[in-house]
């Protein structure tokens, strides 16, 4: 990006320079100088037309990843309030509605896991469904299905995977208010029949981690955190059911637009008034996603603990957080002295709700939420807490990941997947994927460096440092 | 219209790819926007696996109404992708047909094997950088899909 077409608002904060400034809201980027350099011009492209949409409040905003995406850029954040009239839109949620992370935290030291890895990389790669074309092994009716979007992860619980003990640390407490599976398409349905308990494939990944290093201390005792400790992380997201959702509502927003009064910057940029039926329709299809996304990763928790449990039977597994980041949430947040409900988009962005936050479980009020920064599968991974409003900036949002760096394209012509995973074998990390060409396209060389990502992240004020989290074993779709 | 006998796609690759950061843009040509629209099926499928290897003995045919071709090409995708994945499927032959707003398409390809080789997962093709131009006497497709 040509920062200068920048000018500085903060230490790690730029918006538009003035003779840039047009009509419409105002952009943020939260990054530095290094970080904007390396991002696309079609990032700031994409900010300025989320900027124009109505209903803005505060500043169309851009985490430190950013990178970019179709209509949204990857760790956009938006804002809309429904009384400004503010709209709802399909693309600042994306296809892959409530992509998220669970992390699962272990009593385990990496010592007493490494002689059984290649057998637990073997275990946990045959028993996790990964990777396009593969089924999971729940066959649910249409029926059943609906009641996932209704119950969330509390379903999942219902049928057996896993303790209730873990609904307290998932987002929403495991289960999004404001479903409507009467809003999800047959089709979208009929997707996602055979796909409960699947990770997917391209950027998803179960991986088993080690805590490298601590930055907070008091964070990470408050998160149960100690170096030498094995964690285990799971990226994926409501599957086909949100993908055909995200798949129906682009298109019925798009082609609906002029009649709703809207003059669309980009296509993609799909909205509706969030008080008019299409909007209505589309939160109800949405949020019945997220509750698909919260079950699913509930149930694929459930699997790696049936695979844990098989070498170390007494072991605990038991759920740090799970942070999805790619919704549009109804949150209350306070612009300019005033408290107003707000319509939170995050595209490739994690909410990260401060200390006192009362969405919070108990255990981590003291401290703020925990937001997960996946990095690439050669690198690591962040934890960090997030911070307070005086502090956070952006709607109470942080980065999601190191963001690509690259594209996939690009990175087939830079890796070759066998040689990858042998290169990554010699460093420690053992890699299980049914698809060499997806390993090469999510090298980590294809990756920003997360480490600046994450540094950048605590000195904007978005989420402060724990821990740092080695990968040692990365099941891959 | 009545629907082909049997659906057909050429040896000689008339698609590529172009960059998206997060993503992955197909390019795809033909002689008519619907043949165009039928290589840009196999540049989504071929992302998911070698076409070369598939076998079409399993037939769908599907119809939509779409007047705008630009809409026309993403739901077309878009469809054969939701079909694909609810039955297991992955395509390999394409055929599709117009007639004013009304498209009637054709694919073919088998249930996934543990011989195919895995590539990608496409979510969904997206409405970023869409476009179904005439070029060099013929027609390109392209779009941005979800990987």
């Amino acid at each position: 990006m040509d920062i200068a077409r920048l000018r500085q608002a903060g230490p790690y904060e730029w918006t538009l320079a003035p003779s840039r400034a047009e009509a419409g809201g105002e952009v943020r980027l939260f990054a530095d100088a290094e970080l904007l350099r390396g991002m696309d011009d079609k990032v700031l492209e994409q900010i300025r037309n989320v900027a124009r949409l109505p209903g803005l409040v505060g500043a169309a905003m851009t985490m430190p990843d950013a990178h970019w995406g179709y209509g949204f850029p990857i760790g956009g954040v938006a804002a809309f309030d429904a009384d400004a009239g503010g709209v709802v839109s399909a693309g600042g949620v994306g296809f892959d509605i409530s992509c998220g992370i669970r992390c699962l935290r272990t009593d385990l030291s990496w010592e007493q896991l490494a002689p059984q890895r290649h057998h637990l990389a073997d275990s946990l790669f045959r028993e996790i469904p990964a990777g396009v074309g593969e089924e999971g092994r729940l066959r649910l009716a249409v029926r059943e299905l609906e009641q996932v979007m209704r119950q969330g992860a509390h379903w999942a619980v219902a049928q057996g995977f896993g303790p209730a003990d873990d609904l307290p640390y998932i987002e929403e407490r495991g289960c999004v208010g404001g479903a409507e599976p009467g809003w999800v398409s047959d089709l979208a349905k009929k997707r996602q029949l055979g796909e409960m308990g699947t990770l997917g494939s391209g950027n998803h990944y179960l991986e088993v981690q080690v805590v490298d290093r601590i930055h907070d201390e008091a964070a990470a005792a408050a998160f149960g955190l100690r170096v030498g400790q094995v964690l285990v992380s799971i990226h994926c997201g409501s599957r086909g059911l949100g993908h055909q959702i995200g798949t129906d509502y682009l298109l019925l927003l798009a082609k609906s637009a002029a009649s709703l009064g809207l003059t669309l910057p980009d296509r993609e940029l799909a909205c509706a008034p969030i008080r008019s039926e299409a909007g209505q329709h589309y939160l109800g299809a949405m949020n019945s996603a997220i509750n698909c996304a919260l079950a699913n990763r509930q149930i694929l928790a459930a699997l790696t603990r049936g695979v844990l449990a098989r070498y170390w039977p007494s072991a605990r597994l038991d759920t740090l957080f799970d942070v999805s980041h790619n919704t549009c949430k109804v949150e209350r947040h306070r612009v300019e002295g005033r408290e107003r409900t707000l319509y939170v988009h995050r595209k490739g962005a994690t909410r990260a709700f401060g200390a006192g936050h009362a969405g919070l479980p108990d255990a981590y009020r003291a401290v703020g939420q925990p937001v997960i920064i996946g990095g690439s599968m050669g690198t690591g991974s962040y934890i960090l807490a997030g911070n307070p409003p005086g502090q956070n900036h952006a709607f109470a949002s942080a980065s999601h990941g190191a963001g690509r760096a690259m594209s996939r394209h690009q990175a087939l012509k830079f890796w070759h997947g066998r040689q990858l995973l042998d290169d990554l074998a010699a460093q420690g990390i053992l890699i299980r994927t049914g698809s060499l060409r997806g390993a090469a396209e999510e090298a980590p060389g294809a990756y920003k460096d997360v480490d600046r990502v994450a540094e950048v992240t605590e000195a904007a004020g978005l989420a402060r440092r724990v821990a740092f989290l080695r990968p040692k074993i990365c099941i891959k779709g | 219209m009545a629907p082909p006998d049997v659906p057909v796609t050429t040896t000689t690759p008339r698609y590529g790819y172009f960059d998206h950061d997060a993503d992955l843009g197909i390019e795809a040509c033909g002689a008519t926007p619907e043949a165009a629209m039928e290589a840009a099926a196999e540049a989504m499928f071929a992302v998911m696996t070698d076409l070369a290897a598939l076998r079409p003995e399993q037939q769908l045919e599907l119809d939509f109404d779409e007047a705008d071709p630009e809409l026309a090409l993403v739901t077309w995708l878009n469809l054969l992708l939701a079909e694909a994945q609810s039955r297991r499927l992955v395509w390999c032959r394409f055929r599709l047909q117009r007639d004013g707003s009304r498209w009637h398409g054709v694919a073919a390809g088998q249930p996934w094997t543990a011989e195919l080789e895995r590539g990608v997962e496409v979510k969904g093709a997206t409405l970023t950088q869409l476009s179904l131009t005439p070029q060099d006497g013929g027609w390109r497709a392209r779009c941005v899909v979800d990987v």
